[in-house]
């Protein structure tokens, strides 16, 4: 297997006001292609910092991120963002699209980011969109979609220029029970595809669609546990 | 299950593949392969006790036995219906594992709580995946939802006596 995303003896130490604070001290991860990784942990306990600096929104006290084999730590800005916009997706807790623009536009944007023709960017979304259920939404602003269609735009968005990972903050933070179901079929189908998938969570219902999860305590990996294929459930019936 | 098959018995004239197909029927997928034999020894055992009567009738070619209620067992019923079904206290098999062995020094705190928490994680995902399996039947749907919010309830324990009780 081959490595998509690394993060070796990572370390990063927030100054706040003349307080040095140590949000991650050494965190070692390797995200195989393929795989879908939960990291988990109590609040305070660095997740959100590490998927900023695996993501290249935040650079690194000390260590370093591959992507893709590629050392990115050490990148500009402008290449951070070129990097970003080829080889990562992202879907956030509030799912961050662009309000202005209809449920497509926002779909197509990572694809006119990089370049692709208007006609062959939205033959691409549209596409997407179907599959992921929401074929009928096009046009549709994103305000007047619920959360659970929103979060599958902000989805298909994230998956349109099939990047090499995508990561999730708290993908189903604002989505009731159904709607997390459904967006975790969805990131369970992308990884069954053969994307790969990261998110920070605290809801264990989340977690347990990974195949393993990396637990965050004090800044360092506590423990990383792989999950087997799920086993069959039946009635406790005795006669 | 004596209690469920007398409510099932309720109908009179019942065959004991009629109990299997009613309990399918109820609780799909998530009943476990029960076998003849095991319905018509519970049957037996409720017979012997009284609360329930079989009775020979003619069938096609062989004889068949249909079973009802005595009036015993409709009191027993009665009764079953009538009482709320006791909450869960104070039982955890994980916790008097964990509190003994963690005075007695005979294991890690720690590696047990992992160790349980990767259970339990590993139990939520075995029962997603029968909810993301759709075709289940709306009893089945709710038992698994139940089931879910008590694994999600355990883990959150599992915090608090991390909190509490590893140094």
């Amino acid at each position: 297997m081959t490595c998509v995303l690394e993060a070796r003896s990572l370390t990063k130490t927030y100054d706040t006001g003349g307080v040095e604070v140590d949000a991650l001290r050494g965190v070692d991860l390797a995200v195989q292609r393929g795989e879908f990784v939960a990291i988990m942990g109590p609040s305070g306990c660095g997740k959100s910092t590490l998927l900023n600096l695996l993501a290249g929104l935040d650079r690194p006290t000390a260590g370093e991120v591959l992507l893709d084999g590629e050392r990115i730590d050490e990148l500009s800005e402008t290449e951070l963002a070129r990097l970003r916009r080829s080889k990562v997706g992202f879907v956030f807790q509030f799912f961050n699209l662009v309000p202005t623009l209809s449920a497509v536009e926002n779909v197509e944007l990572p694809l006119l980011l990089v370049g692709r023709r208007r006609r062959e960017a939205r033959r691409s979304a549209n596409a997407l969109m179907g599959d992921l259920g929401i074929g009928d939404k096009h046009g549709t602003a994103p305000l007047l979609l619920s959360g659970g269609q929103q979060q599958r735009v902000a989805l298909a968005r994230a998956l349109v220029n099939e990047p090499a990972i995508v990561l999730g903050d708290e993908p189903t933070g604002n989505l009731d029970s159904a709607a997390t179901r459904e967006v975790l079929g969805l990131l369970r189908a992308a990884r069954d595809r053969g994307q790969t998938v990261l998110v920070v969570t605290h809801d264990s219902r989340v977690a347990a669609a990974a195949d393993r999860i990396v637990t965050l305590r004090d800044g360092r990996v506590a423990e990383a546990a792989a999950l087997e294929p799920p086993r069959p459930v039946t009635l406790p019936f005795e006669s | 299950m004596r209690e469920l098959f007398l409510a099932l018995l309720a109908g009179d004239g019942v065959h004991g593949y009629e109990l299997k197909q009613a309990l399918e029927q109820e609780f799909g997928a998530l009943l476990p392969a029960l076998n003849a034999g095991q319905i018509y020894s519970t049957l037996a055992r409720l017979e012997r006790d009284g609360l329930v009567v079989g009775e020979s009738v003619e069938g096609d070619n062989r004889r068949k036995r249909v079973y009802g209620l005595t009036e015993a067992g409709r009191a027993e019923l009665a009764r079953w219906i009538a009482a709320p079904v006791p909450g869960t206290r104070l039982k955890d098999e994980f916790f008097m594992k964990f509190a003994v062995l963690a005075s007695a020094g005979l294991a890690n705190p720690r590696t047990l709580i992992d160790g349980q928490r990767r259970e339990y994680m590993q139990s939520l995902r075995d029962l997603d995946a029968v909810l993301a399996a759709n075709g289940n039947g709306a009893a089945a749907e709710l038992l698994v939802e139940g089931a879910v919010l008590h694994l999600k309830a355990d883990l959150e324990w599992l915090e608090l006596i991390e909190e509490r009780m590893t140094p």
